[in-house]
């Protein structure tokens, strides 16, 4: 125990040997080769911003997955689980799976079948170029800010772990993700996010199983919470939340169920661009159908490898981890907890696929959202608002020079977020911003065809608006918080849900009232856009293994479970 | 995965990549069994079959999806 403690109080937490050198080297030579022979299959601009609509299920349900199993989710969740207990699993469930298998079943026939190639694409066919472009730019910025955050994570994880100087690894990073994108696009963030799925999986499942060895199963790691810190549950998913002040997130069971579940979830899963890029990458409307619903039984499981591991570190490292303001030198942040779990088990060989694993996850995440900026920024605001018509080379071309900006934005937005005392709150609240009201105007735009051109611009412009007040008038007074998140104690995260909820809600508000006294578009020009007008293909002719329907309520059921068992 | 541009499926690079790390990590693992590393648990010589088990999966999947048989 005295050399453990001594070696995570070094400069660095390990030392990385010849084999995990090797392992790493390895990993870096083959995604960029992998960038240069696809390359010669990114030819249009079909191929490099849609990976040629030729993905099968699987391939499309692992990349949809992956696309969000980047740096924020292997460092920031193992530290909001060491921070807030078992909670912080609802992220992956009820903030996950209903929303994915609501994606597979209800939303992506609507996205595929109008074959659009991108979500503000689909909003230009249903609402015009106003609700279109405001989109566009909104999503442009909240990729190139997220990016900075993946940069970010990988630099700092790089500094804890490794003492590699910030900078270099930040540039690193960025050269890598530059070169394969740039040249495969979105068949090389694909093929690279399938890649990092089996590496994070492969890399990170060893904690977990060698902590609840120590600890001797799940009982044990309870127990040895207890003793460690008595008197706080972290291990319960819904019985510390019937009142704010019984768990460490200040958060209700409303927030968690309406905040996240219905509205934040919701949001991100079904209209944030990066994610249903991938699935738009499907090859017909049943795989496209499918790839989330697959996706979403290996989302069930990735608290195995997050979340575990934050617990097991409650239950196992000789220090209590802090705050990322709190932190001072010797001392570590609960976003490092990973890490440290990591140099506990893992040594020579192991470790340098633990490294990998990190390093794939964040640069697959820097990957995502460069490729789903640059297409974007090609498709959205470059062809519509600079220019209309040019052959499908150039937008290839300009597809490839965005990824290259995208980037150079990126590393700018890093060092900005270096200045944040959390990148976990701040990335809340990008997507409260953005994603909650944005899928307030698609949901309302596919389901109910009286919703005017004029409503889905203005509904959106006020659910951002109303977003971003929220949000800096609780940074400017905490007397704010006790009226927009219902509870003066409301931490971070649960600020973000209530943002997010309230910011929805008066985005659809908005676009009911102002569709009520403008003119709705005639029916023929919905067709293939609204529910109502729009032959969506079902599965009668399947067999019952083959429909999505059936895997998406199995999905369902699973989830159900899951709350039961850790309730 | 893709019948349009004959792309070597991603699963072979996947298998390769386990093969090869299998490998790297078996050896680290053997390499060190008299003189385990400072870790806790090393007694449990988790490198030599976390090892074994990616060059089982890393075989399987290469040979599955190897480009001779799929093209």
């Amino acid at each position: 125990m005295i050399a453990l403690s001594a070696m995570y109080l070094a400069d660095r937490l390990v030392r990385l040997s010849g084999v995990d050198l090797g392992i790493i080297a390895i990993y870096f030579a083959l995604v960029i080769g992998i960038g240069f022979y696809l390359k010669r299959f990114a030819t249009t601009g079909e191929d490099f911003f849609l990976a040629g609509r030729e993905m099968t299920a699987w391939v499309a349900g692992l990349a949809f997955v992956s696309a969000n199993l980047g740096s924020l989710e292997l460092l920031g969740w193992a530290g909001n689980a060491y921070q807030y207990g078992i909670m912080s699993a609802h992220w992956y469930w009820v903030g996950a799976i209903p929303a994915m298998v609501f994606l597979g079943l209800v939303m992506m026939p609507f996205y595929y079948i109008s074959k659009t190639h991108s979500v503000p694409g689909y909003l230009k066919l249903r609402y015009g170029p106003e609700a279109s472009g405001l989109s566009a730019i909104t999503f442009a910025v909240m990729t190139i800010l997220m990016s900075g955050v993946n940069m970010y994570a990988m630099a700092l994880v790089m500094r804890v772990v490794l003492g590699w100087d910030i900078h270099f690894s930040i540039w690193v990073s960025s050269l890598t993700v530059g070169v394969y994108v740039a040249s495969g696009g979105l068949f090389s963030a694909i093929f690279n996010e399938v890649l990092q799925f089996f590496l994070i999986w492969f890399g990170a499942l060893l904690i977990p199983i060698l902590g609840l060895v120590e600890t001797g199963g799940w009982q044990g790691m309870v127990a040895r919470i207890h003793q460690n810190f008595p008197g706080q549950d972290f291990t319960h998913l819904w019985g510390p939340m019937r009142s704010f002040a019984d768990n460490p997130m200040g958060i209700h069971w409303t927030g968690i169920v309406f905040g996240l579940g219905a509205v934040q979830a919701m949001g991100y899963w079904t209209t944030d661009f990066l994610v249903v890029q991938r699935v738009l990458s499907a090859k017909d409307v049943r795989s496209a159908k499918l790839a989330p619903i697959i996706g979403s039984f290996f989302k069930m499981a990735v608290p195995l490898i997050v979340i575990l591991p934050g617990l097991l570190g409650r239950a196992v490292l000789p220090m209590h981890l802090l705050p990322g303001g709190e932190a001072g030198p010797g001392q570590y942040k609960y976003d490092d907890v990973l890490p440290l779990m990591l140099a506990r088990y893992c040594g020579p060989g192991l470790l340098g696929l633990g490294i990998t694993a990190l390093v794939a996850g964040f640069m697959a995440g820097m990957a995502g959202n460069v490729s789903a900026f640059a297409t974007v920024w090609t498709y959205d605001i470059y062809r519509p608002y600079i220019r209309k018509s040019a052959p499908d080379q150039h937008y290839v071309a300009m597809g490839r020079w965005c990824t290259i900006i995208g980037l150079v934005v990126s590393i700018g937005t890093a060092y900005l977020v270096m200045k944040f005392a959390s990148m976990m709150d701040y990335v809340q609240a990008l997507f409260g911003f953005f994603i909650a009201p944005l899928f307030a105007t698609v949901l309302l735009g596919m389901l109910w065809k009286r919703v005017t051109r004029a409503a889905g611009f203005w509904g959106l412009l006020a659910g951002v608006f109303s977003s971003v007040t929220m949000f800096t008038l609780m940074k400017l007074d905490q007397r704010w918080v006790a009226i927009f998140a219902l509870s003066p104690i409301a931490k971070g995260l649960a600020q973000a849900m209530y943002q997010a909820l309230w910011s929805c809600v008066i985005c659809a508000v908005v676009t009911v009232l102002v569709s009520l006294i403008t003119k709705p578009r005639r029916d023929e020009e919905l067709r293939g856009l609204v529910y109502s007008l729009t032959d969506v293909a079902h599965e009668e002719n399947a067999s019952w293994l083959q429909r999505p329907v059936v895997w998406g309520a199995a999905a369902l059921v699973l989830f159900v479970i899951l709350q039961i068992i850790f309730w | 995965m893709s019948e349009r541009h004959h792309i070597i499926p991603v699963w072979f690079f996947v298998g390769l990549l386990l093969f090869v790390y299998g490998w790297m990590i078996l050896v680290s693992g053997l390499a060190e069994w008299s003189h385990p590393s400072d870790t806790v648990l090393a007694n449990l010589h988790a490198p030599v079959w976390w090892g074994a088990l990616l060059i089982i999966l890393g075989s399987i999947y290469c040979l599955m999806f190897r480009p001779n048989k799929t093209h």
